[in-house]
């Protein structure tokens, strides 16, 4: 640690203060829809939303315009392909977004390639650079994570409801089949907010560790959105830390110290499990 | 029926007219006519793959028949199952779904509830009630995969029930129910009994011969005669082997001779 920058003075620049206003951003995504991303079991979708977005940053590059539109424009695009083909095909889901994962990526390195120059920033929106975060940008973010925000609010019990038991969700008169298509959509619309932090490579990582761990040690879905929050906001600010202070880079920082967080979380939760089945 | 004069004691809630189920081809579901009146505590038994659940999920609006006509309270399924209560064959959720008793209880009164509203006094109050009469208020706040089988399906009826339903429908209810909590699970049924029309599907067959009144024997076809008898002949095609194997374990009031 010899080597080790002074902290708190970072905290003076413009690009770290936007980074952190990002990071509780981000933060928010993944503790409310990274909830609903782990407890019905949507990981992989939510991948392959993610991947089929670089669709949309290489239109982004070719067009001329905010690679992180396109990137929207194309998630949820993804989102809606993957919900019609598994509601009006007998194809299965998972089959589905496996190849829309891979055409989507494909497009993008097509459409890269046919762009002029060369693409700036390419990197970043594989693996994230946090602090290269604009103004910009951080308009976008607020302005989906308050849409989720009140989308979500709006259908708590809808969602619960759709998430514990669909079935019976349907049979009690919940239209799950829009409910659900909301709900990829909302999926869609947090990978754009990630994708600025983590990239759409990693960014799934970031959905899905503080929900994960959150899920171990609470009993209700609002408890859970809550913690995973927190824990979000744990990861990204430490990571950030560390990334800075050994120089390397920020998105990939975030994610190995999370993931190190998960498996801290097991052993955790496994020696509670234990000392409470001892008690009892 | 339309003219105003209904006869209250036999209001049909449900009709299946020819109803035929095919998947890829084959008949799961074969000329299925059927009437459930609102007084009617019907069991359902037959052999596994014989269709059983189908039939409910056709009643549920879950499953569209490839041909035949279902009414549920005078309507569609898919309109009229705001009036039937469900409890499925073991839920197979999520042992770690951060859900308590109270909010699945909830659930049920989903489709009471407007979109975008909040869950009211009444529904609250009706959650209350049906978890005291399934006896699980003590464990409302408790998360819902820490329960015992038996306790889970408790809550789950209740579920079916918060919405005051007019039709109840049970599949293999007993199924992860303990001996002792079965005779209390029957005797709450027939409590219900008066309030709604029940179709339970069972492989439970002595609890077919106390507790219902009336039996259906379902492979692919349905033999059912709004009464509480079967013949020989009827068990003998449902089932499809020789009758002693399986009249050993129905109890005599069941088959026809008892008359």
């Amino acid at each position: 640690m010899s080597t080790a920058k002074p902290t708190m003075e970072i905290l003076q620049y413009g690009f770290m203060q936007r980074a952190l206003m990002a990071g509780i951003l981000i933060s928010i995504t993944c503790g409310v829809i990274g909830t609903y991303v782990v407890v019905r079991r949507m990981v992989f979708i939510s991948g392959g939303i993610s991947h089929s977005a670089f669709g949309g940053i290489g239109l982004g590059y070719l067009v001329g315009i905010d690679p992180v539109l396109g990137a929207m424009l194309f998630a949820i695009g993804a989102a809606l392909g993957v919900g019609a083909i598994s509601r009006r095909t007998r194809l299965p889901e998972d089959t589905a977004i496996g190849i829309l994962w891979a055409v989507g990526m494909a497009l993008g390195i097509i459409f890269i390639g046919l762009s002029p120059g060369f693409a700036p920033d390419l990197f970043g929106y594989l693996f994230g650079n946090i602090l290269s975060v604009s103004f910009s940008d951080l308009i976008i973010m607020v302005a989906l994570t308050a849409l989720m925000l009140v989308v979500v609010s709006l259908l708590f019990k809808e969602f619960l409801s759709l998430s514990f038991d669909e079935e019976f969700a349907k049979v009690s008169g919940v239209p799950t089949g829009w409910l659900y298509l909301i709900l990829i959509v909302l999926i869609a619309l947090s990978v754009v907010v990630l994708i600025r932090a983590v990239g759409i490579i990693l960014l799934i990582a970031l959905l899905t560790i503080p929900a994960a761990i959150s899920r171990q040690f609470v009993s209700s879905l609002k408890k859970m959105m809550l913690l995973s929050t927190l824990l979000s906001i744990v990861f990204v600010v430490s990571g950030l830390w560390l990334s800075y202070v050994l120089d390397i880079a920020s998105g990939a920082t975030i994610i190995l110290f999370s993931g190190i967080m998960f498996l801290a979380s097991l052993g955790l939760s496994r020696w509670r499990r234990r000392s409470v089945s001892s008690k009892g | 029926m339309s003219n105003g004069v209904v006869n209250v004691a036999t209001e049909e809630v449900v009709r299946l007219e020819d109803v035929w189920v095919r998947f890829d081809g084959v008949a799961i579901l074969e000329g299925i006519d059927l009437s459930v009146y609102q007084n009617d505590f019907l069991g359902l038994i037959g052999p596994n793959g014989g269709g059983k659940t189908t039939l409910l999920k056709v009643v549920l609006g879950l499953i569209r028949p490839s041909q035949g006509k279902v009414t549920v309270l005078g309507s569609t399924p898919e309109r009229g199952r705001r009036f039937v209560g469900y409890v499925p064959q073991y839920s197979l959720f999520d042992r770690d779904f951060p859900a308590s008793v109270w909010d699945v209880v909830l659930m049920g009164r989903l489709g009471q509830v407007g979109r975008f509203r909040r869950y009211s006094e009444e529904d609250k109050k009706a959650a209350l009630n049906v978890l005291e009469m399934v006896e699980m208020l003590d464990f409302k706040g408790r998360q819902i995969g820490r329960l015992s089988g038996g306790q889970q399906q408790r809550v789950f009826i209740a579920r079916a029930l918060v919405s005051e339903p007019k039709l109840l429908l049970l599949d293999e209810p007993t199924a992860s129910v303990d001996a002792p909590m079965m005779e209390e699970f029957y005797e709450l049924l027939n409590r219900l009994k008066q309030r709604m029309a029940i179709v339970l599907v069972t492989h439970d067959l002595s609890a077919v011969s106390i507790y219902v009144d009336t039996v259906g024997c379902l492979n692919r076809k349905l033999f059912y005669h709004h009464s509480k008898e079967i013949s020989a002949e009827d068990l003998e095609a449902v089932y499809q082997c020789p009758i002693e194997l399986i009249a050993h374990g129905v109890p005599h009031r069941v088959l026809s001779e008892h008359g």
